[in-house]
C-alpha cells in the first residue's frame, strides 16, 4: 500500500500532538514519547525493507496525479536516511529525561522533538519543491523551539544569530522557487527534472541552479555560509544539540544530493567543478576551526563542517563511486555526530566543565566514557574497521577515478587532523592524574552512556557490516547517477 | 480611584462582537465556493475574542469563555491530520477527500464535503495559536 510512505512523517506528528495534552505528566510524557519513537522505528525499518524489496515506493496524496498533486517519494535514499533519523531520534529519546531539567522537559520538549522529527522525514519523502521548502520551516520551527528551550542567557543571543540566518535563506528558497517556477512552470521536481533536460539547462536555470545552492549551502554550513553554525549549536542542552548536528545540516546536504543528480545535471563543467572547491575550502576552514578551540563542545560542534564538506565532495566528483560513498558517509555521520554530541555533553556534565584545560584523569572515574569517545573519535576520522572509513575511502577512490588529486589530499590530511582534534579531547581530558575534585557519579553516569552506547555499536556495525549496507549505497548512488529512473517511477510514463 | 466609564464601547463591543463572529463563521463556510475559508475565519473570530478582551479585561472575559486555547491548537491539529489519517480507512491515499449532497430542511440541497472538516481543524488551531500568542503577551506582568 502506498500510504506507507507517509508514515514515518505522520507517526511522529501525530505522537507530538497527542503529546501536548499531557506535557506537564512526566512519566506519562516520558513513556509516551519513548513507546512513539519505537514504534516509529520500527516502520520506518518496515518501510525500508519494502522498498528494498520492492522498489520505489510513489505516494500521490489525495488521489491527484503525479505532476497535479503532491508526491512523497520514498526511494531508497529516502527510507535510508528516514531510517537513519529514526535511529538517532532512539538515543535522543532515551537521553532527554536525564539531561534536560523536569521544567524544561515539561514545558513542550517532547512536542517540539517530535514535530522535528516529523519535518526531517518529510523533507527525506517529499518528491516537490515547495513541500520541500514548507517541512524545511516545519523543522526549523520545532529547531526555534528547541534552541530557546530553558531561556538561557546564551541561548538568547544565540537563537537571535540562528533564526536571522535561517528566516533569510528561507526567505531566498521562496525567491528561487518562485524564478524557478516562472522559467519551467512546475514545482514537481521529477517534471522539474525532465523541463530541465529537454532545454538543456539554459543559462538562466544554471543561476537559479546555483542561487539554490546558495540557499542549501546555508543550511548545511558550507564554507563561505558557515559561520552561523558552531555557537548556536552547542547554546542547548547537550540532547537537543545532538538532534541538531545530527539533522539539520544533513536535510541541507540531502537537498542538494535531490536538486543536482535530478534536475540541475547538464552543466556539471561549471556547477559540480564548483562544488569541489567549495568542498576543499569547507574541509579545511571546519577542521581549522576545530583545532583552534579548547571548549569540547565546540569541537564537535566544528567537526560537523568538514564532514559535510567530504559529503559535497562527494556529489561534486559525481560518479557512481563517489555518491555512494557520500551516501554512505552520510548515513555513517548522522549517527556519529549524534553519539559524538551526547557523549560532550556526558562528558561536561560529569566533569563540571566544557574547558579542555581544566579537565584530566577522567579515565580513572568513568573508564567506558573513555572508551566510547576513543572508539567514537576513530569512527569519526575513518580508521579502517569503522563505519567512517568506507565512505571516505569511497569518496576519495572516486576522486581518484575522475583525476581530482587536490582534493584527495586535503581529504587525508584533514581527515588526520579530525582524528587530531578529537583525540586531544580524550589525551588532556582522560588521560592524567586523577582529579580529586570530581565526584563519582556512577548510575547517572551509565544511564547517560546508554543511549551512546547504542548508537556507537550501531555504528561499529555499519563499518563491520560493510558488505551489507555497501550494496544498498551502490544502488543509491546508481539511481542518483540515472535519474531518468527516479523520474519514470514518479510521473509514470 | 475613579472608575472610568466605557459604557459605549462595551454596549457596542456587544454587538459587533456578534456580527464579527457570524461573519466567521460564513467565511469558514463559504471557503470552498467563494473567497474565505479556515484560515481568515479563524483570525476573524479571534479578533472578535479579543475585542471581548479588550473591553471587558481579562478577568471577566475569562469567565465568560473558559477555554484553555492551548488545548484548541492540539484540538485543531487532531482534526485536520484526523481528516487526512481518515482516507486510511477507505485504502485511499492520505489526504484525500470526498463530498456528496444532503438534504437540509430549511437551506435545501448542500454539498457536504470533508474537506470542510479539515478546514474546521485549521479554523481552531488559528484560533488557538493567535489567542495564546495574543494572551501570553498580554499577561507578562513580572
Amino acid at each position: 500500500m502506498s500510504n506507507l510512505t507517509i508514515l514515518p512523517v505522520l507517526i511522529p506528528l501525530i505522537a507530538g500532538i497527542i503529546a501536548t495534552l499531557f506535557h506537564k505528566k512526566l512519566t506519562l510524557v516520558r513513556i509516551f514519547s519513548q513507546v512513539s519513537t519505537i514504534i516509529s522505528t520500527i516502520v520506518a525499518s518496515y518501510v525500508f525493507y519494502y522498498v528494498i524489496q520492492n522498489g520505489t515506493l510513489v505516494l500521490e496524496s489525495g488521489d491527484w496525479m503525479a505532476p497535479y498533486g503532491i508526491v512523497l517519494v520514498g526511494d531508497l535514499l529516502s527510507v535510508t536516511l528516514v531510517l537513519t533519523t529514526n535511529i538517532v531520534a532512539l538515543a535522543a529519546v532515551f537521553y532527554a529525561p536525564y539531561s534536560l531539567s523536569d521544567e524544561q522537559e515539561s514545558f513542550y520538549f517532547y512536542t517540539f522533538y517530535f514535530l522535528l522529527i516529523s519535518g526531517v522525514s518529510g523533507a527525506f519523502i517529499t518528491g516537490d519543491l515547495f513541500n520541500l521548502f514548507v517541512f524545511f520551516e516545519v523543522l526549523l520551527m520545532a529547531s526555534y523551539a528547541l534552541i530557546i528551550l530553558g531561556g538561557g542567557k546564551v541561548q538568547l543571543r544565540e537563537s537571535i544569530k540562528y533564526v536571522l540566518i535561517n528566516l533569510f535563506s528561507s526567505m531566498l528558497f521562496v525567491t528561487t522557487i518562485a524564478f524557478l517556477y516562472s522559467v519551467v512552470g512546475t514545482v514537481n521536481m521529477a517534471q522539474i527534472g525532465q523541463r530541465v533536460s529537454e532545454v538543456n539547462q539554459s543559462g538562466i536555470l544554471t543561476t537559479i541552479a546555483f542561487l539554490l545552492f546558495f540557499v542549501f549551502g546555508t543550511k548545511a554550513a558550507l564554507f563561505p555560509l558557515y559561520y552561523w553554525l558552531p555557537r548556536p549549536y552547542i547554546a542547548p542542552n547537550p540532547v537537543i544539540s545532538a538532534l541538531f548536528g545530527a539533522l539539520l545540516t544533513k536535510v541541507g546536504i540531502y537537498s542538494i544530493f535531490r536538486v543536482f543528480t535530478i534536475i540541475f545535471v547538464h552543466e556539471t563543467a561549471i556547477t559540480h567543478q564548483f562544488f569541489i572547491w567549495i568542498a576543499a575550502f569547507t574541509l579545511i576552514f571546519g577542521v581549522i576551526g576545530a583545532l583552534s578551540t579548547n571548549n569540547i563542545k565546540l569541537i564537535v560542534a566544528y567537526n560537523i563542517i568538514p564532514a559535510v564538506g567530504f559529503m559535497i565532495a562527494g556529489i561534486g566528483i559525481y560518479n557512481e563511486t563517489a555518491l555512494s560513498g557520500a551516501v554512505y558517509y552520510l548515513v555513517n555521520d548522522m549517527i556519529i555526530k549524534a553519539a559524538l554530541f551526547l557523549l560532550v555533553g556526558a562528558i561536561a556534565y560529569l566533569a563540571g566543565t566544557s574547558d579542555l584545560r581544566k579537565m584530566k584523569g577522567l579515565i580513572h572515574h568513568y573508564p567506558m566514557l573513555g572508551w566510547l569517545l576513543f572508539i567514537s573519535a576513530f569512527v569519526l576520522a575513518g580508521v579502517p574497521p569503522f563505519s567512517g572509513f568506507i565512505g571516505k575511502l569511497l569518496i576519495l577512490q572516486g576522486a581518484i577515478e575522475a583525476n581530482e588529486i587536490i582534493i584527495t589530499i586535503i581529504g587525508l590530511l584533514v581527515s588526520l587532523l579530525i582524528l587530531f582534534s578529537v583525540m586531544r579531547i580524550f589525551i588532556q581530558g582522560f588521560w592524567g592524574e586523577k582529579d580529586a575534585a570530581i565526584v563519582p557519579n556512577k548510575p547517572l553516569a551509565r544511564k547517560l552512556m546508554l543511549p551512546v552506547a547504542f548508537l556507537i555499536s550501531f555504528s561499529v556495525f555499519l563499518g563491520i557490516g560493510a558488505e551489507w549496507f555497501y550494496p544498498i549505497t551502490e544502488e543509491i548512488g546508481n539511481n542518483l547517477m540515472n535519474p531518468e529512473l527516479y523520474i519514470k517511477s514518479v510521473l509514470k510514463e | 480611584m475613579v472608575k472610568s466609564n466605557d459604557l459605549i464601547l462595551r454596549t457596542m463591543t456587544v454587538l459587533i462582537a456578534f456580527i464579527l463572529f457570524g461573519f466567521a463563521v460564513y467565511l469558514l463556510l463559504a471557503g470552498h465556493n467563494a473567497p474565505g475559508g479556515g484560515f481568515i475565519g479563524g483570525l476573524m473570530t479571534a479578533a472578535a475574542i479579543l475585542l471581548m478582551y479588550m473591553a471587558y479585561g481579562t478577568t471577566t472575559a475569562n469567565k465568560i469563555l473558559p477555554i484553555n486555547y492551548r488545548i484548541l491548537i492540539t484540538v485543531g491539529l487532531i482534526i485536520a491530520v484526523g481528516t487526512g489519517v481518515g482516507s486510511f480507512i477507505f485504502g485511499q491515499p492520505f489526504m484525500s477527500q470526498t463530498f456528496d449532497y444532503y438534504h437540509f430542511p430549511l437551506f435545501g440541497e448542500l454539498e457536504l464535503a470533508t474537506a470542510l472538516i479539515f478546514d474546521l481543524g485549521v479554523y481552531l488551531t488559528v484560533i488557538g495559536v493567535t489567542m495564546t500568542i495574543v494572551l501570553t503577551i498580554s499577561n507578562d506582568r513580572e
